[in-house]
């Protein structure tokens, strides 16, 4: 009878412990010469804004930097704009900070295709020239159509392309999980 | 949070009267995306790479044309400008010919201005390319009514209920005709004052309310919304001089007390000082003249887009 099956990957619980671990490596690797003082942390929206924006809040109470931080829209770099049916809604980017010569962490909820950090990566060096861009992501669902990989996942799934990974946080979904459905 | 979804179907932006209120306010959200690319180190994006927008004008302009060409550079398409002056339109070529002519060049978008109303809607029956209508002679100038109503958005967070006055020849602006369309279907209440000779008969089936003094007009005005008197056509007598209509209609700081204090004072350009408004009001705290030219870029980004990126199927 059940044809559909949801599979919890990671509860509120796992949702939170995930991200503090994502900080402390995000803290470990960039803390070398001077402190976190030359990194910046960009979202991708939506939900990758939310997962940037609570690193760089345990950022600054668990490491004591403030650091900047950033959204980024990438509609506008969209590879797809031409074939997907309905254009999705334009919202703004907004990156309040010089980056060039910064260190970047690239934020995002689940790493599928790669397209979106492809794109993410285009409009990020139209604001200037990062020292390095480092990728941070929730879920690594695999099924790469481009050569990327991420510095720092949370989990790492194996998938197929019919199965659908939901990233939900409180800041938009109300609750904090993650799910995978199979059809 | 993202539940709604308006997909933007139409091939051809030709007035605002054939718009519904949620198209427009998909629009106007779609431009407030678009204005932070101008003020970015490098203002481009790529939406619209590889596609070929024309400009044909047949009367002259400054902001309109430049505008349209910055929003189409700036989203990475490549643009022409054709002025009739200095194209086969002075050897006798029609206009749908050389519309033509045009098509068979592959471009993606026609933006178009001219002295005849209703050459956008001919234009966009032979056309497969997008059509912009850039104003039609007295008929409609949609890009203009759409950047007047991002930037009251912008200012007053509504248009709904909003007192919205209009002044000057009403009768012969396309900027005013498609400002009416627009703000009546989000819900202002539009006024429009002017000499008799310059209101066009039958305005209030419009669904606005006609005035012939601005003293009456401007009480508890949230915008007013000045209109260039088009001295060129001052031969035939509108009125009865250049003098009399200043000291009835210029929007002057005394007439401006009567609207409320935060009111806008906005004009599409160009301004003839001195006769429509004064300086002092066209460079005062209350006018947003220079900030509507800077939102037409975004709002004529967001209408190129929403017409050419995904119109491949």
């Amino acid at each position: 009878m059940k044809t559909n099956k949801t599979q919890v990957i990671l509860d509120k619980n796992g949702v939170s412990k995930t991200i503090a671990r994502i900080c402390d490596e995000i803290a470990q690797r960039n803390s070398a010469k001077n402190g976190l003082k030359d990194l910046a942390i960009v979202g991708i929206r939506m939900r990758g804004a939310h997962i940037a924006d609570r690193i760089a809040v345990l950022l600054k109470s668990k490491y004591k930097a403030e650091v900047p931080l950033g959204i980024l829209d990438i509609t506008l770099y969209r590879d797809d704009l031409t074939t997907i049916s309905a254009q999705p809604i334009v919202r703004s980017t907004e990156i309040g900070f010089d980056l060039t010569d910064r260190k970047i962490v690239l934020v995002d909820d689940v790493l599928y295709t790669g397209r979106t950090i492809r794109a993410a990566m285009d409009e990020l060096v139209d604001f200037g020239r990062p020292r390095n861009i480092q990728l941070a992501v929730l879920v690594d669902r695999g099924l790469r159509e481009l050569p990327i990989q991420a510095d720092y996942s949370g989990v790492s799934i194996s998938t197929t392309h019919r199965q659908i990974v939901e990233v939900r946080m409180k800041e938009s979904d109300g609750r904090d999980e993650v799910v995978v459905n199979s059809p | 949070m993202n539940s709604k979804k308006i997909v933007f179907k139409r091939k051809d932006l030709l007035g605002i009267e054939e718009l519904s209120r949620e198209e427009i306010e998909l629009i106007l959200d779609t431009a407030r995306g678009f204005k932070e690319v101008s003020i970015r180190p490098i203002k481009k994006v790529p939406a619209l790479r590889g596609k070929t927008v024309v400009n044909l004008f047949y009367e002259p302009s400054t902001r309109t044309r430049i505008s349209f060409e910055l929003a189409s550079k700036r989203l990475s398409a490549d643009v022409i400008n054709i002025a009739s002056s200095a194209s086969s339109v002075v050897k006798g070529e029609s206009l749908t010919d050389t519309a033509r002519n045009i098509q068979a060049m592959e471009v993606d978008a026609v933006v178009v201005r001219h002295p005849v109303e209703g050459a956008a809607f001919l234009l966009s029956r032979v056309l497969k390319a997008s059509l912009v209508n850039a104003g039609d002679g007295s008929h409609e100038h949609p890009t203009q009514a759409l950047l007047d109503m991002f930037t009251i958005r912008e200012k007053k967070k509504k248009i709904e209920g909003l007192n919205v006055v209009i002044i000057g020849d009403i009768l012969h602006s396309r900027v005013a005709r498609s400002n009416i369309w627009g703000l009546t279907k989000m819900g202002a209440v539009v006024k429009v004052v002017g000499p008799p000779t310059l209101i066009p008969p039958r305005a209030q089936d419009l669904k606005v309310q006609v005035f012939y003094r601005p003293e009456e007009a401007f009480i508890d005005a949230d915008v007013i919304m000045g209109l260039r008197i088009q001295l060129e056509r001052q031969t035939s007598n509108f009125f009865p001089s250049i003098h009399e209509y200043v000291k009835d209609f210029c929007i002057t700081p005394e007439r401006l007390k009567l609207a409320k204090s935060d009111c806008l004072v906005m004009h599409p350009g160009p301004i003839n000082r001195g006769i429509e408004i004064s300086s002092s009001v066209a460079d005062g705290a209350c006018s947003v003249i220079l900030e509507q030219v800077t939102n037409g870029i975004a709002v004529r980004m967001a209408v190129l887009y929403l017409l050419l990126a995904q119109k491949q199927i």
